[in-house]
């Protein structure tokens, strides 16, 4: 199971930077937003994979490290902050430049 | 416990609340910014106080003991930061308050919401909070950046949120990665866990601290990490600009705390990285000095100027060499700041040319701003009797071998004398090659210059009392390097039993 998600973030990762480095402002704010999606999984797996274990403490033997979903929830809301924040520049961005390349200038086009 | 550790975060929230609420009178408006930013600068004075006698307090939120709750830590160090912060803020919104800001815009708000972020960055313990904080200082900053609107600020201002963000994820793998391994968010406890790791699991820490430094690079604008920094500030609006200017050190103030206390047992993880990159950023801030075409972008690259020679006192890695760092630190944010803020006004007095460095219409106050802009520029470079000077003689005294004094002392003396070169190339050719007409609707009135003048005073004033702000700093210096200080007020931390709360 750690390989499965181990290859899971590390394909989101790749392709979050793959759609940072385009020209658009558009899948640029996509592969942030991917990146976050990676991110926020690796924070959650740094807390153990594990199968069956109850979430509530004392229902049973052991429990998952609560801390990592605290953290994990913590960077959903910022992350989601963010992302909306910079979606609404890049619209701001398009209208005072009159086109969406993330330099401004439509000869750098691609 | 005292409650007043947790003042400088909760006033410049409740400001920025209050001042979004009440924005329709700007007189009412400035009124609240400039007293609250008073308070500050007080509590703040009173905080260094209480630092200044050696003791560590802790504070230790909702009552959760340390390591398992977050908790505010008040030495030196995050005092002195804090005094810095509250004095540069004081002289920035005195300069907003003169017509800067217009009525209804969230200017104000903004900047206290900015405070917020970085005292609460300075105070923090915990390395998760640090990474909270560091997001509400960056999106006020990102609001910031874009005060005013307009072309360059938009392009400028994307560039900045998209490296910030990316920046952001870069910290979060970092941090869950150190907390994979340690198990633990308090800073001083994962030092501690550190020290005593599994061979096998190391690898991964040093994975996690050369990741964190990444991240702090971005923020503090090391090379190559720089090239947001001179279009964003060069775009900014000039309070805005000025008060950047601490921004920057924020990078370096976080790289000497979590060096210092999470990777203490592992001093050559950042050297062999801090004396390449200290040198190439300061090489880089010449060269953008001496090729910068307006005066707001040299005064950017000025800033990545002084982020080198910092690196370069950090990679020196004494007590003496972190003690003159400090002061360095707090002389360039603050001059920084004051050149931002001069440039801002010789710009409106030159017409359509604004700050480009071209001959152009005399200055209508070319005397009084010429005068400013020599000194400004003498303490920048390092000429006595500013605190420049003072700064850099004591970065040179602090070498500790030959091979050091090969390294810094041509660095330091060789950006010194190409930054004066340019700057004095820029301030001929605006001061004195002039042509044409002044435009005398442009005078400024006597408040602008009353705050560009208290920060270079402030500058001369810190070179006079040079001595016992030295003392401080070493002092500063030695309890950081002393860590054992740090974790014995965290043992010696008592939560707060029922009663006492009643």
């Amino acid at each position: 199971m750690e390989a499965l998600v181990a290859i899971a973030i590390g394909v989101m990762t790749s392709c979050a930077i793959y759609l940072m480095l385009r020209a658009r402002t558009f899948p640029v704010i996509l592969g942030l937003t991917l990146l976050s999606y990676a991110v926020n999984l690796f924070i959650f797996v740094m807390g153990r994979l594990s199968t069956g274990n109850p979430a509530v403490i004392g229902s049973g033997e052991t429990y998952p490290d609560p801390v990592p979903q605290a953290l994990v929830l913590t960077a959903i809301v910022i992350g989601f902050a963010m992302t909306a924040f910079i979606l609404v520049l890049a619209l701001r961005a398009r209208v005072e430049l009159g086109n969406d390349h993330v330099d401004g200038n439509q000869e750098g086009r691609t | 416990m005292s409650h007043w550790i947790l003042i400088p975060i909760l006033l410049p929230l409740f400001t920025g609340l209050a001042l979004l609420i009440w924005s329709d009178r700007i007189c009412v408006t400035r009124a609240i910014s400039a007293t609250s930013a008073l308070a500050l600068l007080a509590v703040d004075l009173l905080l260094l106080q209480r630092a200044a006698e050696g003791t560590i307090s802790l504070y230790a939120l909702g009552n959760w003991p340390p390591p398992f709750g977050i908790v505010l830590v008040l030495d030196r160090l995050a005092a002195l930061m804090l005094v810095m912060t509250s004095v540069l803020a004081l002289f920035v919104i005195w300069y907003a308050a003169c017509d800067r800001d217009q009525p209804g815009d969230s200017l104000h708000p903004l900047i206290h919401f900015l405070l917020m972020g970085l005292n609460g960055a300075f105070l923090t313990g915990d390395i998760f909070n640090l990474f909270v904080f560091f997001e509400v200082l960056l999106l006020s900053s990102y609001a910031l950046l874009l005060h005013g609107g307009g072309k360059e600020r938009a392009r400028a201002g994307f560039h900045y949120v998209v490296l910030n963000l990316a920046g952001s994820a870069l910290f979060l793998i970092a941090v869950s990665l150190l907390y994979g391994v340690t198990g633990t968010l308090n800073m001083a406890d994962m030092g501690q866990r550190i020290a005593q790791l599994d061979p096998a699991d190391r690898p991964l820490a040093i994975t996690g601290g050369l990741l964190l430094f990444a991240v702090f690079g971005l923020k503090a604008a090391v090379a190559p990490l720089y090239f947001w920094l001179p279009s964003a500030y060069a775009a900014a609006a000039g309070p805005v600009a000025a008060l950047f200017a601490v921004m920057t050190k924020l990078g370096i103030y976080s790289m000497v705390r979590v060096y210092s206390l999470v990777f203490a047992s592992e001093p050559g993880l950042l050297l062999p990285w801090l004396w390449p990159l200290a040198l190439v950023t300061l090489a880089a801030g010449i060269v953008g000095v001496l090729a910068a075409r307006e005066l707001r972008r040299q005064v950017a690259y000025l800033v990545l100027v002084s982020v080198g020679t910092l690196l370069l006192g950090v990679a020196m890695n004494s007590q003496q060499a972190l003690a003159a760092s400090l002061y360095y630190l707090v002389h360039s944010t603050w001059i920084c700041a004051a050149l931002f803020i001069l440039v801002d006004l010789m710009r409106q007095q030159r017409g359509l040319l604004e700050d480009t460095i071209e001959s152009g219409p005399p200055l209508v106050q070319g005397t009084i701003l010429g005068i400013f802009f020599f000194v400004a520029c003498a303490s920048v470079v390092g000429l006595p009797p500013t605190s420049g000077f003072v700064g850099k003689v004591n970065l040179m005294q602090a070498v500790s071998s030959t091979v050091e004094a090969v390294w810094v002392w041509p660095a330091l003396l060789i950006s010194g004398l190409l930054t004066i070169t340019a700057l004095s190339r820029s301030g001929t050719t605006i001061f004195w090659r002039t042509t044409g007409d002044v435009i005398a609707q442009s005078r400024a009135g006597v408040m602008p210059m009353v705050a560009v003048g208290g920060l270079l005073l402030i500058s001369i004033v810190f070179s006079f009392a040079g001595d016992p702000v030295l003392s401080f700093m070493s002092d500063t210096a030695q309890q950081l390097a002393d860590s054992t200080a740090y974790l014995e007020a965290s043992s010696l931390f008592q939560p707060v039993e029922r009663g006492d709360i009643r």
